[in-house]
């Protein structure tokens, strides 16, 4: 019970940080018509940025704003000067794109910062903490759900509730016609796409304890955050976060729980080989299943 | 028309010298460069079909590739070294895996078959690196090699040179005679508009399929080429970076045009290769060549030749 209470926790807590790259991810391909493959390298800056900043700050707490104001003005960088461009382009186009934004930007960070940087959990974070049911819990995955879960509401109080969301929401379900009622099209691309990458920054920051901050993490985890998005369906927040809690319970139960279940179910031969196998496709499995289930993704947005 | 014609033909002629030209020069080295450049372009050249002449962008395509090359690979760890056979199993089994992955992926369009398919080549992926009997994530290394009729009068590397260079001829000139075809047309109009395709009777579900599989085996020859010029096997060849890469080949070739897949192939490696020579920061490089073919040559490499008519 203890362990699945805590596996349950690790899935919330990749889940909602899943949630953080693919509401950016979701919001610029929705709105925008953008397939941006550069996405998982804007968390790679985050990261780098972030552990760069820890020993020169001397704290993570100015570390981490410090972050998300560079990578959002990276965002706006690219944006302005590339991103801008592609917009009026197919898509084969934006993908030949961004992904040249990835190699350059994984050696750009290579070149200034080496291939990879320490960065380490506050101190007073570092340690477990006494959760019910006997259970102890890293404070800091803690944390990072605290986080998840308060970006997700205001996230969603945000796209939901405020014009700005609704101009977004417009957009997505019918570009041409928002921008006829009057809306300044370009500069709420640039706002949305550097507020997507300010996310991304955040959960670059939080996961490059747990995760470690390295070339090449973007890539990582730009798969399953795209997963979220389809999952999800395009352009739908309320989409992304279920996908998102979705693949990250899947992906960490079958991780876990799924080779115990496994034992007692087959010979340990048979077992230890077909768990790790089946474990990794789970997520895979989940995606191919709704999407034959629901080809446009379980909360497509509408008047697509 | 005449130019294009006469580059077509320096272009083949020069493939053809390049072994006994590298060997007079004492650069053998390059000639498994050149070997991997064709299965490369082979590979490429099929996602070409798929992608610039069906309009489907698959993010899967490395799966067909992979399979073709664990086909040979597993055969030859059994023993088997005959041509016929290796042509039999690869066949049968990327067509039968690609008539399946592209049943239940075409049930889905635009960025949901990209992820689709890019889930099926995962899961492949994933059980590549767990069957330890044929090398599990280490890969398998291959002890010999599939026999191929003319191989006791040529030196070694050239004997798969010329038979992926024969295997790509072959690839262009099927892939020349379809568009000009009927069924060419049929399939370049359900890229255009597939609804309306549909209205006009065409099956379109069907034709998909066919191209799909069609795609798949050819990438799988093209994988049996690859893992016989290696000599190796790895679960790496099924990983979706691998079909990013083809995907970026056909791409920045030039998609829905012939020779898109071959330039593509050919840029991207040489590029690599040259960089890779000169500086630890090759990929960065690569990247703003990349880009700057994004931008100022929207079609491709191979449609800067076209457009100078």
């Amino acid at each position: 019970m203890t362990l699945f209470l805590e596996q349950g926790l690790n899935g919330l807590q990749y889940g909602l940080m899943l949630f953080l790259l693919a509401a950016g991810l979701t919001i610029v391909f929705g709105v925008m018509d953008l397939i941006n493959l550069a996405h998982g390298s804007l968390y790679m800056v985050g990261a780098f940025v972030a552990a760069w900043l820890v020993p020169i700050t001397g704290s993570f707490w100015l570390a981490l704003p410090g972050a998300v104001i560079v990578t959002a003005l990276v965002a706006v960088v690219l944006e302005l000067g590339l991103l801008r461009s592609l917009y009026a382009r197919d898509h084969l186009s934006q993908v030949l794109a961004t992904f040249a934004l990835i190699l350059v930007l994984n050696d750009a960070m290579k070149m200034v910062f080496g291939s990879d940087l320490p960065l380490s959990a506050p101190e007073a974070l570092a340690g477990p903490v006494a959760l019910p049911l006997g259970l102890q819990y890293p404070a800091w995955r803690l944390l990072i759900i605290a986080v998840g879960l308060l970006l997700a509401l205001l996230l969603y109080l945000l796209v939901e509730k405020t014009r700005v969301g609704a101009l977004v929401r417009a957009g997505a379900s019918n570009r041409r016609m928002s921008s006829a009622m009057g809306v300044n099209v370009p500069r709420l691309f640039t706002a949305v796409f550097a507020f997507g990458a300010a996310l991304c920054a955040v959960a670059g920051c939080l996961l490059g304890p747990l995760l470690a901050v390295q070339v090449g993490m973007g890539e990582n985890i730009l798969i399953p955050a795209f997963m979220v998005v389809v999952i999800g369906g395009v352009g739908s927040i309320r989409g992304a976060l279920l996908g998102a809690l979705l693949v990250g319970v899947v992906d960490t139960l079958g991780r876990t729980l799924l080779q115990r279940g496994l034992h007692i179910w087959l010979p340990p031969q048979w077992s230890s080989a077909a768990g790790p196998a089946l474990a990794s496709v789970a997520m895979y499995l989940l995606m191919a299943g709704i999407l034959l289930w629901r080809p446009q993704g379980l909360w497509p947005v509408r008047g697509r | 028309m005449r130019g294009r014609a006469l580059l077509a033909g320096a272009a083949w002629a020069a493939a053809l010298a390049l072994p006994w030209v590298l060997r007079a020069a004492g650069a053998d080295f390059y000639l498994s460069l050149a070997s991997r450049i064709l299965v490369y372009a082979i590979a490429a050249t099929s996602l070409n079909l798929l992608l610039g002449y069906a309009g489907m962008v698959s993010l899967g395509h490395a799966a067909f590739f992979g399979l073709g090359s664990y086909a040979s690979a597993v055969l030859l760890s059994e023993g088997q070294q005959s041509l016929a056979l290796h042509l039999l199993v690869t066949l049968a089994v990327t067509g039968l895996a690609a008539l399946a992955i592209g049943a239940v992926s075409l049930r889905t369009r635009g960025v949901y078959f990209i992820m689709i398919t890019l889930a099926f080549a995962q899961m492949l992926f994933y059980l590549a690196n767990s069957m330890k009997g044929w090398g599990g994530d280490e890969g398998l290394r291959l002890r010999s090699r599939v026999l191929l009729p003319f191989g006791a009068d040529l030196p070694d590397g050239m004997v798969l040179y010329y038979t992926a260079l024969a295997v790509l001829a072959a690839c262009l000139a099927g892939l020349a005679l379809f568009a000009r075809s009927r069924a060419g047309l049929a399939v370049r109009a359900l890229r255009d508009d597939e609804l309306r395709a549909e209205a006009l009777g065409l099956p379109t579900f069907r034709w998909k399929l066919c191209i799909f599989v069609m795609a798949g085996l050819v990438a799988g020859v093209a994988g049996a080429l690859g893992a016989n010029l290696q000599g190796y096997v790895s679960p790496n060849n099924l990983h979706w970076t691998q079909s990013g890469t083809l995907l970026v080949m056909v791409i920045l070739g030039g998609a829905g045009s012939l020779w898109g897949g071959v330039a593509g192939a050919l840029a991207l490696l040489l590029l690599e290769e040259v960089l890779a020579a000169y500086t630890g920061y090759w990929s960065f490089w690569t990247g703003w060549v990349l880009l700057a073919v994004v931008l100022f040559a929207p079609r491709g490499l191979a449609g800067l030749v076209r457009r100078r008519e």
